[in-house]
């Protein structure tokens, strides 16, 4: 590790030390159509980084099924049409690039 | 980019790649996770945590910086946390374990007061390593949690044998799985997080029931008051907030045993688990040997002319570490790295290597041989959970 880099984490430690606990609301989707559906259904369960961690790297069909078992394995209370708009936001903001 | 995700990006094995031009070989670094797991990590304190990787908020998933096993033990402080659901606080003197089952004599409920008085104490250092360590680096992707390498640590885990707790209550005839239960509950309706494991594991003279954990009491974060050790297999076992043992006759067929922590039949030999084995597929079980680049970080630059010191650690699922090789040229030729003191065959061992680099750059290849003689990879064996990864680490330094 550099001179600088050790200098940043010691900085970094300092600020970190005793920190404050983390906070999900922090986390940003991206803000367009389907996004308040998403999180109103998504953050039942689990924290947001969910989506973006997972990505960009599962297209459409990826995405379908992990909403699909979200909702038959997990219990996610959600209609068919949350489901559609769900995956076409998830494909179309965290989708793996075409 | 904050400070925080530049942090995140520069540390451990990823400085190279923003502080650096590339260099010819890729190495199996952070710098590989995905963009967006990137882009939503930073280092973070969970209450009573050091920073750690953090890769989600709800459930915590936090895993640990790779500098922190420079240590033989890992700090309780700074050992990675995986939950699948909200994590329970149980406190010890609330705390029971039930034990019965179709295929136990008796039902039994213990205290920890009970359990500390009727059974002999035991220890045993073993690495604890989640199933989807490294999941994050597989090429192509697979969704999950998108681990680093930091999703494992080594520790000294206190308690009882599993076997005397299984024992008083009586096996039966026909006994065939332990099915071990935790107090942490499904959100909604999802499956409740319970797995088993066959007799023989169970009865195994070093798989615990678990109170402490380097002579600490278990964080609740890491299962505590009680949760199962099973030394040699990946951290799914491990099940944290023990308070149900139920021996059955018959495989469990849940959802974390049935459908889920499973690879594909044969690819990575015999599971040992046989009444879990179907066609297709059988559940992931013993730790595949590995090893690990600990110091200095890849990308980091190194003295020419100047005698460095790698250092690194090895582990597998039990038969111990035979030998760590280290290649200076792609592979051509390997030689013997240094094996530090022996902890344990369930612990991993810190091993080191000294040479001195000539001006330009330079990639170090490390490979541990299992005593049980299995070697690590050279390609990724692909599964569609993302297990097992424990492919040859190249690192890459530059040198001046």
């Amino acid at each position: 590790m550099s001179r600088e880099l050790r200098a940043a984490f010691a900085a970094v430690a300092l600020a970190l030390g005793g920190a404050a606990q983390a906070d999900e609301s922090s986390v940003r989707l991206a803000q367009a159509d389907g996004v308040e559906r998403v999180q109103a259904s998504c953050a039942i369960c689990h924290s947001l980084d969910y989506i973006v961690m997972n990505s960009p790297f599962q297209d459409r069909g990826g995405w379908e099924k992990t909403v699909n078992k979200m909702v038959k394995v997990m219990g996610a209370p959600l209609t068919p049409e949350d489901s559609a708009a769900i995956v076409d936001y998830l494909a179309a903001h965290y989708g793996k690039p075409q | 980019m904050d400070r925080r995700k530049f942090l995140l990006r520069t540390s451990g094995t990823v400085a190279g790649s923003l502080l650096l031009p590339r260099l010819g070989a890729r190495i199996a670094s952070a710098d590989e996770l995905p963009a967006g797991t990137v882009a939503s990590s930073a280092l973070d304190a969970l209450p009573g945590k050091r920073p750690l990787v953090r890769r989600t908020f709800r459930p915590p998933n936090f895993e640990t910086p790779i500098e922190l096993f420079r240590e033989a033990y890992t700090p309780n402080d700074a050992f990675y946390v995986r939950w699948h659901s909200a994590v329970p606080e149980v406190a010890l003197a609330d705390w029971r374990l039930r034990v019965g089952g179709p295929a136990a004599q008796r039902q039994r409920e213990y205290a920890h007061a009970d359990i500390v008085r009727r059974f002999k104490r035991h220890e045993v250092t073993a690495v604890n390593q989640c199933s989807g360590n490294r999941r994050g680096l597989f090429a192509p992707h697979v969704p999950g949690v998108q681990w680093g390498f930091g999703a494992m640590g080594n520790a000294v885990w206190g308690g009882v044998r599993l076997k005397d707790v299984l024992e008083d209550a009586g096996l039966a005839a026909g006994a065939l799985e332990v099915v071990a239960n935790g107090s942490d509950v499904p959100m909604l309706t999802g499956p409740d997080f319970v797995k088993s494991l066959p007799m023989w594991k169970a009865l195994d003279p070093d798989t615990l029931l678990a109170f402490e954990m380097n002579g600490e009491p278990l964080p609740a974060l890491n299962g505590g008051p009680a949760r199962i050790v099973a030394p040699g297999w990946t951290a799914t076992y491990w099940v944290k907030a023990v308070e149900d043992l139920t021996v059955t006759d018959k495989p469990f067929d849940g959802f974390w045993m049935k459908t889920a922590y499973r690879v594909p039949k044969g690819l990575f030999g015999a599971s040992g688990f046989q009444s879990q084995d179907t066609e297709q597929n059988s559940p992931i079980t013993s730790i595949r040997v590995n090893s690990l680049i600990v110091t200095p970080a890849p990308g980091a630059m190194l003295p020419a002319g100047r005698r460095v010191e790698v250092m690194g650690i090895a582990w597998d699922g039990g038969s111990g570490i035979r030998k760590v090789e280290v290649s200076l040229d792609g592979g051509a030729s390997w030689r013997g790295a240094r094996l530090g003191r022996d902890l344990g065959r369930y612990s991993w061992r810190q091993w080191r290597y000294d040479f001195k680099p000539q001006a330009g750059s330079v990639t170090v290849l490390a490979r541990a041989v299992a005593r049980d003689g299995a070697t690590q990879s050279e390609k990724l064996i692909h599964n569609p959970a993302g297990y097992h990864h424990n492919v040859v680490q190249r690192a890459d330094y530059h040198v001046a």
